[in-house]
């Protein structure tokens, strides 16, 4: 059955964060980011000869301080062993839907084990030996000049050949 | 807030010359902010890979990634994932709802993180 709808089957979350952040009493609405030029790197060899990482916004534990606001300050972008990968990252400071669902399963958002497989099956070659990680940021500036460059050089450390990067 | 995030980590990689997908739930926030692959499923925040416990899906969306990881031919191209979070679609309206209901909790949430936030600059400055 076909079904038919007035608005965008997809959720819009610009327009949506814009007016419940409005209702917390925010006078300026948040300003995302919108690039008309869009870089792109090709693979410069077969998929089943690279190293692929993984990165993620969620925490390893939950960071020192009383508050959300406290612990941001203490995140720090990093690279953690896989076979020390936490049983549960910690995710409760990030904005995702709390309500509709769960992040107890790290393959719903940090998949390293589907990734693992796939090296096993060889349709990939590797499968870094390092995951990353990136706190989220409000600054856009941050991120681009401080963050992504530190995820950069990780990823030269362990010669990462391509990434991929799931947003909770 | 994370979408963007990754988004902005993604194409800085790019420009050093390192493939990237990313994988997520927030289409606009994405696509406005432009990457190079992004692999879309159309589920609540939190489970960009597949619903949680559901291997099989998760082993299907990372075959999607890497397809699209290695055949992708041009920056901005977008899949959608054929699979349906459920087929109650509260979710869609539930999240980030403001009602006449919570209005006043939303606005003493934000007078609250305000303060908070303004007491943890402080700190810091110190």
């Amino acid at each position: 059955m076909i079904k038919r709808r007035s608005n965008s089957s997809f959720v819009n979350y610009i327009d949506r964060s814009r007016e419940y952040y409005a209702a917390h009493g925010y006078t300026q609405p948040y300003k995302w980011v919108a690039h008309k030029e869009v870089p792109f790197a090709k693979l410069v060899k077969p998929l089943s000869e690279c190293r692929i990482g993984l990165l993620t916004t969620a925490d390893l534990e939950k960071p020192p301080g009383k508050s959300k606001q406290e612990r941001h300050l203490t995140r720090k972008v990093f690279a953690h062993q896989v076979v020390d990968a936490p049983e549960h990252f910690y995710t409760q400071d990030l904005q995702w839907d709390q309500e509709a669902t769960h992040t107890d399963d790290n393959g719903s958002f940090m998949p390293l084990n589907r990734l693992a497989e796939c090296a096993t099956e060889g349709r990939i070659g590797l499968a870094s030996p390092r995951f990353y990680g990136v706190m989220t940021d409000y600054s856009q500036g941050k991120t681009s000049k401080k963050s992504a460059p530190r995820v950069l050089s990780l990823c030269q450390e362990d010669k990462v050949e391509a990434m991929i990067l799931p947003a909770l | 807030m994370c979408h963007q995030t990754v988004s902005l980590v993604a194409r800085h990689l790019e420009e050093n010359s390192i493939p990237t997908i990313v994988v997520g739930s927030a289409r606009d926030i994405v696509e406005e902010c432009g990457v190079a692959r992004f692999l879309f499923t159309d589920f609540p925040l939190g489970n960009p890979f597949g619903r949680p416990w559901d291997k099989e899906m998760q082993r299907a969306i990372m075959a999607m990634v890497l397809d699209l990881l290695e055949y992708a031919w041009q920056p901005r191209t977008t899949v959608q994932a054929p699979f349906i979070w459920s087929e109650d679609e509260s979710w869609r309206t539930n999240f980030m709802q403001v009602s006449a209901e919570n209005r006043e909790m939303l606005l003493r949430v934000g007078e609250e993180r305000r303060a908070e936030q303004a007491r943890v600059k402080t700190k810091k400055l110190r």
